[in-house]
């Protein structure tokens, strides 16, 4: 098993606040990993790292084997690692069928590329991820009139439009309702094992992560906590502690 | 990608009125070849005001440069620039009906070129700001195009530089250009309605929604913004050729770089006919160009008030525009429906549970 992104001892301040420092970590290929920590603790920070949004001051990322600490956001992106945010965005004037199509893979976009019109299997395709987010008989409308949670789903829609090998997902399920939340780790799911994407998660939801996740990462304080499989991260003093704020 | 839907006898009416308007106004072909002009700059502002959210105050920067590339390549066909300047206007330049159109076309062909190499080098710089810092650098841009203009000898300085002479009579004269005017303004309209139905469309509504997210998926970001701007210059450039030539002589503070009245008004236009909608610039075009007319010919001296009042209820009541309103009034008129498929429903409902 391979690790498809590895993060080597990269440190990150602002200012005086040190955000990450030293941190590693390895995304293994076709696997979901997850990644915890209490507010503040860099989580965001090491995912604005990883997709080139700031220079980092120290250490190493690379993906699939390539060095990436030096490329910038549409690069990055174009190299098939795409990230959600955590307040969600999507593009507010534009429909959800629009939405999805201006979100096809850029990868070997040629320069007159952009004088063409899409392809109607490209329309088809935004129509079965719209369907399968369950958002079809809303794709006529303006994106920015959904609500909060439909929003995200859309946006899980637009990056599987996309076709990354690897998604990394801000707090998928924040400010979504438990009923809906139950379908969107089913969707999750389905998305690693039938579209075959990496999954690197920051979830807060500890139900969700434990659920979901092969192996978690924690961090606190902007360190490395605690790493491996989810049942040991839920036994682990260590983290344990850092969540009740004895650490 | 937006699916145009206009019925096609919208386009046979406009097509039929700038055939016919000038044959039965004939005293006012020039006043109407203006509005087509009104309308080019409406169309080529909205490309990246309004459909890509970049607020340019300097766009009329290629409109003048476009006007003195032309100036110089029609002049310089026929005689050394420097010296027919330096004359200060004493010297007129008089040409037969072949050389005039020739180097017309010369001068409107490497006028649209020229500004499309400045869109492309001055976007490298100036498209990489932001918001207001994008409007207040555009407006920069062309104001110290105005000055540089003023101060360089070679094409005329503060004094100018005079057109050639038109060959024929003066009405023949205005209804040729009428006609560029016109011509000018449809293939605009053309070229942005194809523009807008292909994935440049999408990218550049993307840029003006969430400039950042577009880059996040991948976007080529600066490639769209650069080609938006470059498309607005050529058509700009080429209409300022066919201006200058219209009033025959060039200068640079009230015929090429006018920063207060056209390049304000290209602005006010579009917000006034609703930002980045197909028809919105050229409805708000029309309005604004009956509206000024009017209020020059009955309420001189208070002209300017009277735009102003119609530019600050515009900006307060109504900033989506006209289009922008009728939008949010009747969203299901533009496609803004909820289209249930039970079966699908159903599916996508059982999967959330």
């Amino acid at each position: 098993m391979s690790s498809v992104i590895e993060v080597r001892s990269v440190s990150k301040s602002f200012g005086g606040v040190q955000a990450n420092h030293d941190i590693s970590v390895e995304v293994a290929e076709g696997k979901i990993t997850g990644l915890i920590g209490p507010n503040g603790s860099g989580k965001t920070t090491l995912f604005n790292s990883i997709v080139g949004y700031h220079a980092i001051d120290s250490g190493s990322i690379t993906f699939e084997g390539r060095e990436i600490s030096n490329l910038r956001v549409p690069q990055i992106a174009r190299l098939g690692m795409l990230r959600t945010f955590q307040q969600t965005r999507i593009y507010g004037n534009m429909n959800c069928v629009k939405n999805m199509l201006i979100s096809v893979p850029h990868r070997k976009a040629a320069f007159t590329d952009m004088f063409r019109p899409y392809r109607a299997e490209m329309t088809d395709k935004a129509g079965h991820l719209l369907e399968f987010v369950g958002l079809y008989a809303k794709r006529n409308l303006l994106a920015g009139d959904l609500s909060f949670g439909q929003q995200k789903l859309l946006e899980f829609a637009m990056a599987l439009m996309n076709e990354p090998t690897v998604l990394l997902l801000d707090e998928p399920t924040a400010g979504i309702n438990p009923t809906l939340i139950n379908g969107l780790i089913d969707r999750l799911k389905r998305a690693n094992t039938e579209f075959g994407i990496t999954l690197f998660v920051i979830e807060h939801n500890m139900r969700v992560i434990m659920n979901m996740a092969d192996t978690v990462y924690c961090l606190a304080h902007g360190e490395m906590l605690a790493s491996g499989p989810p049942e040991e991260i839920q036994n682990d003093q260590r983290v344990i502690d850092a969540y009740l704020g004895a650490h | 990608m937006t699916a145009d839907r206009t019925p096609w006898i919208v386009y046979a009416l406009v097509l039929a009125a700038g055939i016919v308007a000038p044959l039965l106004f004939p005293g006012y072909t020039t006043q109407i070849a203006l509005l087509w002009l009104m309308i080019l700059f409406a169309l080529t502002w909205d490309i990246v005001g309004g459909q890509m959210g970049y607020n340019s105050l300097g766009n009329i920067f290629f409109f003048g440069a476009g006007m003195y590339i032309s100036a110089v390549v029609q002049v310089g066909m026929f005689t050394d620039v420097g010296a027919y300047t330096s004359a200060r206007g004493g010297e007129q330049l008089v040409l037969g009906y072949a050389d005039y159109f020739l180097s017309l076309f010369a001068g409107m062909g490497l006028a649209a070129i020229g500004c499309v190499l400045f869109a492309i080098v001055l976007g490298w710089v100036l498209l990489g700001l932001r918001g207001p810092y994008f409007a207040i650098g555009t407006l920069g841009m062309a104001l110290s195009a105005r000055e540089l203009a003023g101060t360089w000898d070679y094409i005329g300085a503060g004094t100018g530089i005079a057109m050639p002479v038109y060959p024929g009579l003066p009405h023949e004269k205005s209804v040729v250009f009428y006609i560029f005017l016109f011509i000018l303004a449809i293939l605009t309209f053309i070229s942005v309605r194809w523009l807008y139905s292909t994935r440049f469309g999408l990218a550049i509504n993307a840029i003006r929604d969430d400039e950042e997210k577009a880059e996040a998926m991948g976007v080529h970001t600066a490639r769209h913004k650069i080609v938006a701007w470059s498309v607005s210059a050529f058509f700009l450039g080429m209409s300022g050729a066919v201006f200058g030539n219209i009033i025959g002589f060039v200068e640079p503070q009230e015929v090429a770089f006018p920063a207060t009245t056209f390049g304000i008004f290209m602005v006010v236009m579009s917000l006034l006919g609703g930002k980045g909608t197909l028809w919105g610039p050229v409805i708000g075009a029309t309005l604004f160009h009956v509206i000024k007319e009017a209020t020059w010919t009955y309420m001189l001296g208070w002209q300017w008030v009277a735009l102003g009042v119609l530019i600050v209820v515009n900006v307060v009541f109504f900033q989506q525009g006209i289009l922008g309103w009728v939008q949010e009034k009747w969203p299901e008129k533009f496609g803004l429906i909820v289209e249930e498929d039970p079966a699908e429903e159903l599916a996508s409902g059982e999967a959330a549970q």
